[in-house]
């Protein structure tokens, strides 16, 4: 069942996906920014695949390549018991991807945590702010930029 | 029977015991530790442990947790302070009233472990101060008595007008 989902997105995205490969029963599709969101609605509203459960939304930092930031989605059928995995890489100097917040709400929090952790934007997320870290963390500690020695200022009341 | 050998508590037949202020009160103070513990994470088991019936720690008068800062002489950091946990365990210290002692237990509270990063407070003595530091992760009970026996060393040596107040220390932090 898998492997048919894969052979129609290929078929329905044919200019649009950059890699793709199958193992272990895992589809794995990495696909143009533009089409992102396309390519999900499109996995979301596919009767045939019931995929009905986004299980995360997590990102990778390639540091040194122009495409540096690589958002990993996870997606689940708890029905059909098959997954399909959607990658989309982020130029370093424009990290920004569309919200899939309409089409899963439970998206929110996980795009939070990414922005949170890697300063990916999500375009059109209804509530784009820290959720893990506070307000005046300056910088994104899971970039690989980010110095293991660096320290922040504490917080709260005693500055 | 005593002898009157020109010791005042021999004179007066042994009715009166004669001491330093300060003796009696650290003597008081060490005997009578009122411990708030403010425990978040995995040294909090170990914790348990030592407060259990077979460790008994009320053989050194520091079995009682107070669970308000207001009541509590001995503030117990057991474990990993994040930067978001910072600013709650200095609200604690400063609801303490004086004369207070704070104990860092376990390798986390006392240097950041091994949680080297962005968000762990690398020791809690970088914002407040600390007594006695127990090393270990977690540390074994045995360690635990003897810090609090370390710590009852520390209070009866304390000369009464020598301690800093928490006024004292206020006064350094707007430096």
């Amino acid at each position: 069942m898998s492997k048919q989902i894969l052979e129609k997105i290929l078929k329905k995205f044919p200019s649009d996906i950059v890699s793709s490969h199958s193992m272990f029963g895992n589809e794995t599709v990495e696909i143009k920014k533009e089409s992102f969101y396309k390519l999900i609605e499109f996995l979301k509203d596919s009767r045939q695949f019931e995929i009905d459960m986004l299980v995360d939304i997590t990102c990778v930092d390639y540091p040194y390549q122009s495409n540096r930031f690589m958002m990993v989605y996870h997606l689940y059928s708890t029905t059909l018991k098959h997954r399909v995995r959607v990658k989309t890489a982020l130029l370093e100097e424009n990290p920004t991807i569309e919200s899939i917040v309409p089409l899963w709400e439970s998206a929110n929090w996980l795009e939070r945590e990414v922005f949170d952790m890697f300063g990916v934007i999500f375009k059109n997320h209804p509530n784009l702010k820290r959720i893990l870290l506070y307000d005046s963390f300056k910088g994104y500690p899971l970039r690989k930029d980010y110095p293991i020695t660096q320290r922040q200022p504490i917080v709260g009341p005693l500055n | 029977m005593v002898e009157n050998s020109g010791n005042i508590e021999n004179i007066l037949g042994e009715s009166v015991v004669l001491t330093r202020k300060d003796k009696l009160l650290n003597w008081a103070r060490k005997w009578s530790l009122f411990q708030y513990p403010f425990v978040t994470a995995c040294c909090g088991m170990e914790f348990m442990s030592v407060y259990g019936s077979h460790y008994d720690a009320s053989r050194f008068g520091a079995e009682y947790p107070r669970f308000s800062p207001r009541q509590a002489d001995l503030l117990f950091v057991v474990g990993t302070i994040s930067h978001k946990q910072m600013p709650i365990l200095k609200n604690v210290y400063d609801q303490m009233s004086d004369p207070k002692w704070v104990i860092a237990f376990g390798a986390c509270a006392s240097t950041g472990g091994f949680y080297n990063n962005y968000a762990t407070v690398q020791g809690i003595d970088t914002v407040i101060p600390v007594d006695v530091y127990i090393p270990g992760c977690p540390p074994r009970p045995e360690a635990i008595m003897d810090a609090i026996i370390k710590l009852q060393d520390k209070i009866a040596k304390t000369k009464y007008e020598n301690r800093e107040s928490v006024s004292d220390l206020k006064g350094e932090e707007n430096e």
